[in-house]
């Protein structure tokens, strides 16, 4: 019983990273109907930095720097490829990022060369007993600031003006934009956005309870398994993604332990292959209807 | 994604078509095979080898550009069914053994019907993939076949006794034809040329990889390869003609699957070894779905022609630049610039090239050239006497 309470802990814990991360998808796909496959190599991005100044800026000032380094090369990767080309559908554009994260995890890793940088998180420090649960601090971390985060997310969306516009233009692009929503602006800050949150998620993924392996390319495949994440939920569903990372979450702790580590790969794309072919949308998606 | 893949694919321009055009292009063709059947004569194995390679991805190519050009099925499930050709290959020839510390199951059939049965289990295996396929549309199936690769990951290592484990996999019966083996046994000389495995395999792979080419383009202009695109297009409007829409996306899904376990089979042979992958980036893994991928976008999705272009590109930049690597001042690892990486960074900027400027891709590019080249062989305008728009999606390679 205690083993299953812990692995709910830590499927929790996990959850809420990939939550960022599929909250990120999912914010892109609501404003620009892309798919981005390039969402891993923004997390890398992200880490890399971290790694990169770590040693010389202390972590927190580095992971500053990371986060807003996502964010950025997710604004620009927007703002020089994805906008000059209007005239391009949803879909090839996803092809599109496609080639982006081919030459961005390659340019990386060969940055990197054969060292596997730990990020260092300064909460990997020691575990909480807490009833016969030992909390790892860096899921108690994730957790938190993945609650806080996604909070703050949907506040923003349901009140503030970008929230507004991000829903009206999700709602209907044209309509949107003849009601004086700036198209671009809403699109540039949603990739911002969804940098952000996955240059936080990164430092998450990055760590030994998490992963158990540095920055290398298993984080790039644990991205992808935001994914199965954002799918699950429903694309076009913001509180989808929430659920969809706790559903893969707690699906990988819950496996790793009662199955096998490498099956936990697969079980968490097994449950997303279920609830596709019942639900072909997702849980929350908007199912699409097609007039003859 | 009917109306996704249409967009990404260049609207056809009519490019008139002469009876002299035509016998233009049957002469290219038979030129080329002509090249391509006395270049072992002239080249050596690295070159040979490098072909061949370029071939296997060929055949993968085409395949995945029937699927998603055609049919306008996205799938990244490429590399699954490349495993399901190469591990079925591997059991139904290999003989029943203990390799290292594996116990291995093989049947020891002849070779040529192991290649059969090959090709054959991995379209069933793309047929078993059809309840789903037949549900999700565009990038919900993309995603969805994902889970394919990663299921082959999980069944490489977990099924050791047929793929031979992930340690050190397993070695495939080399192919052999009524009693001629594709290997080094044996001698034979062709013109003085010994022809060795390499020389050997160039034929078969070439052999194959004709084959696959014929077969698509007859599969593209037939019955089928016309529901495929009005399935694409529009499924509702392909019901109401007629066109049985779930059976036309399972059999575009077999067919492309049967495509990938043929280059799987070639792959193995190629390498002579049979492999599981130890991590999720090796042979099976997701970088391959994509490599493909690339090849059929680059080539402009729907192009048979431009498929193997792709190929040509994808798979072929990191064994010429390996092979001349000291030629070109490469080294071993030149900041970590290894071949590898540099045509990883050539066929990524070439997608994106793509998407950006040209979405038809080199099929495009190539029928413009062709275009210009025909409005300059008739400036006064008689090809454009019988102009023939080609209907969308036909290859015309």
């Amino acid at each position: 019983m205690n083993t299953f309470v812990q692995l709910l802990v830590n499927g929790l814990g996990k959850g809420a990273v990939y939550a960022l991360l599929a909250l990120g998808f999912v914010v892109i796909f609501k404003a620009t109907e892309v798919i981005n496959f390039a969402h891993g190599s923004l997390a890398l991005i992200g880490g890399y930095l971290i790694a990169v100044t770590v040693d010389t800026l202390g972590f927190p000032l580095a992971a500053l720097l990371g986060v807003v380094g996502a964010g950025l090369a997710a604004l620009l990767i927007e703002r020089l490829l994805l906008s000059r080309s209007r005239f391009a559908t949803p879909d090839s554009l996803a092809l599109l990022t496609i080639g982006i994260d081919v030459v961005v995890v390659e340019d990386i890793f060969r940055r990197l060369g054969t060292t596997v940088p730990y990020l260092g998180a300064p909460w990997d420090a020691r575990p909480i007993q807490l009833g016969g649960v030992t909390l790892f601090s860096t899921q108690l971390v994730a957790l938190v600031v993945g609650l806080v985060l996604i909070t703050a997310f949907f506040l923003a969306f349901r009140f503030t003006n970008w929230g507004i516009a991000m829903r009206a233009q999700a709602e209907n692009r044209e309509a949107a934009a003849l009601m004086g929503i700036r198209s671009s602006r809403v699109t540039a800050t949603a990739w911002l956005v969804a940098g952000v949150l996955a240059g936080v998620a990164v430092m998450f993924i990055v760590t030994q309870d998490f992963s158990g392996t540095g920055l290398s390319r298993t984080t790039h495949a644990i991205a992808f398994a935001a994914f199965p994440a954002a799918i699950i939920g429903g694309l076009d569903s913001t509180a989808g993604a929430v659920v969809g990372g706790v559903v893969v979450g707690l699906t990988q702790a819950l496996t790793e332990v009662y199955v096998s580590i490498p099956f936990a790969k697969v079980a968490v794309f097994l449950v997303m292959l279920i609830v596709l072919v019942v639900r072909p949308a997702g849980l929350f998606g908007t199912r699409e209807l097609s007039r003859v | 994604m009917s109306e996704v893949i249409t967009a990404v694919r260049a609207p056809a321009a009519p490019a008139p078509r002469s009876r002299r055009g035509s016998a233009l292009r049957a002469l290219a063709w038979a030129a080329l095979l002509l090249v391509l059947l006395v270049l072992p004569l002239y080249v050596g194995p690295g070159l040979l080898s490098a072909g061949q390679y370029v071939m296997v991805g060929a055949v993968g190519a085409i395949g995945l550009t029937l699927v998603i050009g055609q049919a306008g099925l996205l799938s990244l499930a490429h590399a699954f069914f490349l495993l399901v050709g190469g591990t079925s290959y591997a059991v139904l020839a290999g003989e029943t053994e203990q390799a290292g510390s594996e116990y291995i199951v093989g049947l020891g059939l002849p070779p040529l019907l192991a290649l059969v049965g090959a090709v054959v289990i991995s379209a069933l295996a793309g047929l078993a993939f059809a309840p789903v396929a037949g549900r999700l549309k565009g990038i919900y199936l993309g995603v969805a076949s994902l889970a394919l690769v990663f299921l082959g990951f999980y069944l490489g290592q977990a099924l050791p006794m047929l793929t031979g484990g992930a340690a050190s996999g397993r070695n495939p019966e080399p192919f052999s034809l009524f009693g001629f083996s594709f290997s080094n046994e044996g001698y034979l000389a062709v013109l003085g040329v010994p022809f060795r495995q390499s020389e050997r395999l160039w034929y078969l792979f070439l052999a194959f990889t004709v084959i696959a080419f014929v077969l698509a383009r007859g599969a593209v202009r037939s019955r089928v390869g016309r529901a495929w695109r009005g399935v694409r297009d529009n499924e509702a409007a392909a019901a109401v003609m007629g066109v049985n829409v779930l059976r036309a996306k399972a059999g575009a899904f077999a067919v492309s699957a049967a495509y990938a376990g043929l280059s799987g089979v070639m792959v193995t042979l190629w390498l002579g070894l049979l492999k599981p992958d130890e991590s999720e980036f090796g042979t099976y893994g997701l970088n391959t779905s994509i490599a493909f991928l690339a090849m059929a976008i680059i080539g402009g999705l729907g192009s048979i022609a431009g498929a193997v272009v792709g190929a040509l590109i994808v798979y072929g930049t990191p064994q010429v630049l390996t092979l001349f690597a000291d030629e070109l001042g490469l080294g071993d690892t030149l900041a970590g610039l290894s071949p590898n990486v540099i045509s990883l960074y050539v066929y990524g900027l070439a997608v994106i090239l793509v998407v950006l400027f040209e979405p038809g891709g080199l099929a495009a590019i190539g029928r413009r050239i062709a275009g210009f080249a025909t409005r300059r062989l008739h400036p006064d305008g008689t090809a454009a006497t019988a102009p023939r728009s080609a209907p969308p999606g036909e290859d015309r390679s």
